[in-house]
Order: C-alpha cells, then structure tokens, then sequence
C-alpha cells in the first residue's frame, strides 16, 4: 500500500540537522549564562552581557530548536499519516533555507541589542514579518498534504498539529502589533496593564501551543510506532485534545498574579489553570494505559523510557503550574528562582525527551538504517534526566528560600529579617549547583548529536558503497 | 456525526478556530475595550526625550530579565519596595516591563530613592556598593552618545510631547545619563505617603552602652551603609560620620535625630535640629525596625570624633 508512495525526506532531513546544530548553539549558551550569574566578570559588554544572551538562549531554543524540530516531524508524521508526499517540496526547502537565515538574523539583532523586549516576543518587527511568512509556508504544507490524503481518517497527531498550526499563528500576530519607530526599533501597540494581558496571553500559550501540542502530537505518533502498542483509549485522547485546546487560552493571567491587572482576570485565569490538570492528565494517563502489560519495554526497547519519562515530566509540570498558579503558592514562589526549575522540567525533561525520541525513530526510518548506537543512546538518556534533576530541584529549594527570606519579617519589632542583598547571598550555592546540572545535560545531549550525526554519516557512506541499508554497530 | 469532523480537515480546523477564539475573546480582547484596562494616574506624565532614550536602554539591555517592576500588596513587600504598584501608572508603558524575575531587587519605587551620583557609581561597578551583586557593569554606557534624530522617530512613534531643545541637549548625553534618568522616574507618579514617626523627639537611645548592639550595628554597617560612607565612615557619596558636622554644621547633634535621618532618610531642604538637608539619604526605617537602628545610632556615635 504505502509502497507506491515516495516521500518527501529532504525537508525533514534539513530541518531535524538544522534544529539539532541550533539547538546545541542555545544550550551552550544556556550553560554560560548560568555560570555568569555566579561569575558577574564573564560579562562581556555590550554583546555578551547576560541580558543579551538570555534572549539568544531562550530565542534559540524555542525558534532554531524546537520550531525547527516541530517543522521535521510534523512533515513525517503528516506524510505518514496521509500516506501522501509532502504536495509542495520546494516550498517547503525554500522555507528551510529562510528559516537558516532568520535565525542568523534572529540571533545577531538579539546580540545588537534589538528587542521589542516582550519574553518570546523579543525579535523586531521585519523579523516578525519573517515569522509569519514561514508559518504560513508551514501551514500550506500541512493543510495541503492533509488535505489531499489516502486516508479518510485524521489520526490524533493529526489534531494537535493542525491546532498547533492555527493557535499559533493568532498568537504571534496579535502579540507581535507594533509601531515602528525605525527598522530595528518599534514600540508595542498597547500600553501598561493591557499589554501586560495580552503579553501573557501570548506567552503562555507559546508554551502551550509550541512546547505542548506538537510535542503531544509526537508523543501520540512515535509511542505507538516505537513499541508497537496501540494508544490505550481513542474517546479519552478526544477529550483530552477538545478540552485542552479550548481551555489553554484562558488562563495567560496565572502570570500576573497580585499585580495591577484586574482581578476578575487573574481569578478566571487561575481557575481555567486548575480545570488544565484535567486534559493534561488525560494524555498522561493515556500513555501509561498504552505501556499496559508491557512495562518490560522499558527495558528492552530503548526509546521507550525517553517516551515514558518524558510524559511523566510533562504529567509533574501541568500538576506544578497549576498549584504555582493558585494566589497562596503564587506569593512565595513567583519572581523567585523556582520559575526557571518548572520550565526547565518542562523543557529539559518533557520535550527534550519526547523530541530526542521521536529524532532516534525518525532520523534511522529515513536514512533506512538502524540508529548508530543505543548504548550511546542510553547514555544520552540517563545523562539528560540526572542533570535536568538537579537543575530543577536545586532551582525549587533555592525559590522556596529566596520567598521566605523576602517575607520573612522579625517577630520582635516587625521589622525585614533580610536585605534584598543577603538573599541573593544566598543564591550561589545553588546557582553553581545548577550549572552542574546544565553541565550534565548539556554533554547529554552532546552525545545525542554524536548519535544522531554518526547514524547519518554511516547511512550515506553505506549508501554510497553498495546501496544496501547499515546495520546498528553500536550496543545491544 | 461527531466522527465525521476527523474525516473532514477543513471544519476541523473551523471548530478549533473557535475553540482557540473562545478564551482569547473573554480574556484578552473583550478586555481591551474596558475602562480598567486603561486606567490614567492624575500625575502621569509621559516620559521625556531622555527618559524615554533611558528605558530604551533597559530594554535593549534585558533589565527586565533581572529586575520587576511591580510591587505586590503584600505586607513584607510594601516595606521592602514601598506603596504597591497602580494600573494607572502604566499608562504610557509600550511595552510594559513589570518582568517576570527578581535576580535583583524590585525596581518599581526606585525613583527618587538613591541619588544620580549613587546610581553611577554602582552602574560602574555594582560590587563597589554591593560587594555580594552579580550585576553586569554598565559603565560602559557612557561610551554611547545618544542620538537627537533618533530620539526624535522614537517620540513621534509614541506621540510624545517634546521640544526641539529638549532634542539637541540630549547630544551631549550618553547612554548611561539617559538610564539613570529613567531610573529617577520609576514611580514618581505616586505620591509618597508621609511616615509615621517611629520615635518621639528627644526619646534616647535604650542600647547606649550595649556592646551587643556596637557590633550588630557594625555589622548592618557594613552590609548597607559603606557602600555610600565609606567603609572607614569617611564619606563618599554620603557624607563622613566621623567628623563633628552633621548636615553641614559643625555642632552636635542629638541621637533622636541620628535615628530620624536614617529611618525616614532626607529630602532637599528638609530641617533637622536647624539645619538644611540637601536630600539623598535614603529612607531604612521599614527595612530596619527600631532596635536595628538604634544599634546603628550607637555605632556610629562610637565612630565620632571626641
């Protein structure tokens, strides 16, 4: 049946290599900036000040990363659940070379000092307009290739993508509005509270609709493929998948907890955050029901537990947003380290995982081989996990300190207990616990790309020497 | 009928549309045409040329990353930072930069707190008056002039008043000139509220002759005060302790007085024991409480000249 097709690789080549070299540019990146908040001498001005790197470390890893890696395995699982070749080829190589150049682009004006400084909204408005054009090349691809499938039925993976596609694209253009004051500058369209709101709108569900549903969609597609079960329940990814589209855009306000935004706003945001436990859970769930009897997979087939772990991570952080979001918790933790400890979980553990996986099963389907090395891939595996633990952990009780000490006030003249400067005193400790973590997990992936690159090369090597497929020459 | 809609990718997209429309709606755009989302405080004023030039710098920077503007109505809060912070005084805020991260303390009542000549000196080197800071040095703003046509685009695209001196003196500005001047804005638009005196005049000090209290107080000292007296108490950007004048008068004064200078810090011409203040303390009293103060108060009387 699917033999008669001929897919389109080149694209999901290009962007998976392309994310992988972007990907390890920004956790670079990362590490130094960590170290730079223990070690204030490594600032280099203007360029390599923390304030300037840490938009090229979340840019790089949201944009060059994840949306390069989002773009890769949408195009094969699309085409795969379609049974259809990609319809526009070379639209989509076009917007594989322009995504190279946007994120050069993106990542010197960052340097420079150009941002419309809203988190993940940072880049200038002609590279907005950038955005836009190469979502929108994305979204005729996609919808043009469902559109035209050989299968009547849309799979769940299906679903996320489309909702990832559409979300968004509404999103960024709202957030994006601007007046330009000159090419590289532009002043937001709203002012105060109200672009506060609409800040927090957008950057919520930035996570949502691009560290979540297309990583939902992966999740939905390469589980099953990777170890041969089915997904547990059809009717509970339905409702799973309806009820976390609907209810993600309501609740941006969990951010804006106790500040000047109207508190109907924050109480409604807050409460739709709880009710996202609810679909959440219900993919979590899922894929623990897929795993069923067979729990030994675990053990016997190597992506199985980046699977596992990875949905376990993004089960802990949709049951830790929530409780962050709730008023009581909300005024200890929030601006306190804690908040990088849960988006790292989030990131390092949840899409990390899930992507890592979905790139092993991918990139030795379409380079017909096996993967280079599953020892290597275990490696990956256990370094990823130990270091994402301990930069998030030590990032949890270091905010829980930091929130105590602000409160804290002496019982016997009710004055402050701490200055501001003895809590950041405080922090080193964990800052350096944290860059060792980062540390772990950055030689973690490290080791990923070896993999990765080496099941390429040894692809088109055999390829070359007599056109039969490579074999693993790595572990069990 | 429902299992349709997996059959036909165009109405799916439809209805997620509208399932991603409904939250966006009710949460951010129906908002947007409401008076609380637009809120104006009577004393607002837009920034000028060179406030503006200077929150320009705090963006292009990632101040924002480290550093909040906004103070929470919570108790502990409102005594480190001060009054909470008001929908109103954002009103001229595109984009808004209430951040998300306190690396560094809260920003939002700043303004008016430290003199400029402080707010240089620790741009230069913030480890000269924090020696604990992993702030970036940002001296190296006074290297970048500031450009009038420029400036100009950026007050038109907001539609700020402005005048054409105003332009050509920022010429001779830098970046650095324009950063504390935004810095000196940051919450000048609500009122200060007037303190409660926290001792009676003439109460004298109960830790007088308390040597527990000579080194708490050396101690608090050194954490908060010698980065503007000087680690010796000779005087920098504050005055020297340990010299007979006290606000530019050589006679003594009383140590009721020492508490009130630091607890509720000075304001230009404010008078003390006859004397004009010139402003720039300041103010410690929430921060500290009574008993840290007056252990302050004993120690730098030990430091006098007799």
């Amino acid at each position: 049946m699917s033999e008669a097709t001929v897919y389109e690789w080149k694209p999901v080549k290009g962007f998976a290599l392309s994310g992988l070299f972007w990907g390890a540019v920004s956790i670079l990146i990362g590490l130094y900036i960590s170290i730079q908040m223990w070690m204030p001498e490594l600032n280099f001005p203007p360029y390599l000040t923390y304030g300037r790197l840490r938009a090229v470390h979340v840019n790089g890893l949201a944009f060059g990363f994840a949306v390069a890696e989002i773009f890769a395995l949408s195009y094969y699982i699309v085409q795969k659940l379609t049974k259809k070749a990609l319809v526009f080829p070379k639209l989509a190589m076009i917007q594989l070379y322009i995504f190279n150049v946007a994120i050069v682009a993106a990542a010197v004006s960052l340097l420079m000092g150009y941002t419309q400084s809203k988190e993940y909204a940072e880049l200038e408005w002609p590279l907005d307009i950038g955005v836009v054009i190469l979502w929108v090349m994305f979204a005729v691809n996609v919808f043009a290739t469902i559109i035209k499938r050989k299968v009547e039925q849309m799979y769940i993976s299906l679903w996320y993508i489309i909702a990832t596609v559409i979300a968004v694209a509404v999103l960024y253009i709202v957030n994006n509005l601007a007046i330009p004051a000159s090419l590289f500058k532009s002043y937001s369209l709203f002012a105060g509270v109200n672009d506060a709101n609409v800040e927090w709108w957008y950057g919520h569900n930035a996570v949502g609709f691009v560290f979540t549903t297309p990583i939902l969609a992966m999740f939905y597609y390469f589980l099953p493929k990777a170890t041969g079960l089915p997904i547990y329940s059809h009717r509970l990814s339905i409702v799973a998948f309806w009820s976390l589209v609907f209810m993600y855009l309501w609740t941006g306000a969990h951010h804006l907890v106790y500040t000047p935004l109207p508190d109907w706003i924050q109480t409604v945001g807050i409460a739709l955050t709880m009710f996202m436990i609810a679909p959440s859970w219900g993919s979590v769930v899922n894929g623990y029901y897929t795993m069923g009897g067979n729990w030994d997979k675990m053990n016997t087939n190597y992506l199985t537990k980046f699977f596992i772990l990875g949905i376990t991570f993004y089960g802990l952080q949709t049951i830790q947003g929530p409780t962050q979001g709730l008023r009581v918790v909300s005024q200890l933790i929030h601006y306190t380290d804690w908040v990088p400890g849960h988006v790292h979980m989030g990131t390092m553990g949840w899409v990390a995982m899930t992507v890592g996986a979905s790139m092993y099963y991918t990139i030795s389907k379409i380079y017909k081989t096996e993967i280079y090395s599953i020892k290597l891939a275990n490696v990956h595996f256990w370094l990823v996990l130990i270091g994402q633990l301990i930069f998030s952990i030590s990032m949890w009780i270091l905010g829980i300190q930091q929130g105590a000490m602000w409160k804290a006030i002496t019982p016997e003249d009710g004055s402050l207990t701490y200055t501001f400067m003895e809590s950041v005193i405080n922090n080193y400790p964990y800052w350096k616990m944290r860059t060792f973590g980062g540390a772990l997990f950055v030689v973690g992936m490290v080791v990923f790309a070896y993999n990765i690159i080496m099941t390429v090369v040894n692809a088109n090597k055999s390829a070359e020497t007599d056109g039969t497929p490579a074999v693993a020459t790595g572990g069990k | 009928m429902a299992g349709t809609l997996y059959k036909k990718p165009i109405l799916f997209a439809i209805v997620v549309t509208l399932a991603v429309l409904a939250g966006t709606i009710v949460m951010m755009v129906l908002p947007m045409f409401s008076e609380s989302m637009h809120p104006k405080l009577a004393n607002l004023k837009p920034y000028t040329a060179l406030q503006l030039a200077g929150r320009d710098v705090y963006q292009e920077d990632g101040c924002f990353y480290c550093h909040t503007q906004t103070v929470r109505p919570l108790k502990a809060e409102v005594m480190r930072y001060g009054e909470y912070s008001k929908a109103g005084e954002f009103a001229y805020d595109q984009p808004f930069l209430w951040g998300s991260k306190r690396t560094g303390p809260d920003l939002a009542r700043v303004g008016g707190k430290y003199t400029d000549k402080w707010h240089y000196k620790h741009f230069n080197d913030p480890r000269k008056i924090f020696t604990g800071s992993n702030m970036p040095s940002y001296g190296w703003l006074a290297d970048h002039q500031l450009d009038p046509k420029d400036a100009e685009a950026r007050m038109q695209a907001l539609g700020f008043p402005y005048t054409k001196e105003e332009l050509t003196e920022l010429a001779d500005k830098t970046k650095l000139d324009a950063l504390v001047a935004y810095m000196q804005t940051l919450g000048s638009a609500v009122p200060k509220k007037p303190k409660q005196p926290m001792i009676a005049p003439g109460d004298k000090n109960p830790l007088i002759n308390d040597t527990t209290a000579l080194a708490e107080g050396k101690k608090i000292y050194e954490m908060n005060c010698a980065a503007c007296h000087g680690v010796d108490a000779k005087g920098d950007i504050g005055p020297d302790l340990t010299d007979k004048e006290w606000i530019y008068v050589q006679s003594p004064i009383g140590d009721d007085t020492v508490f009130t200078l630091i607890a509720d810090g000075t304001k230009k011409d404010q008078e003390f024991e006859n004397r004009k203040a010139k402003g720039g303390m300041p103010s410690w009293g929430e921060f500290f409480g009574k008993k840290k103060i007056w252990s302050l108060v004993t120690y730098i009387r030990s430091l006098e000249e007799k």
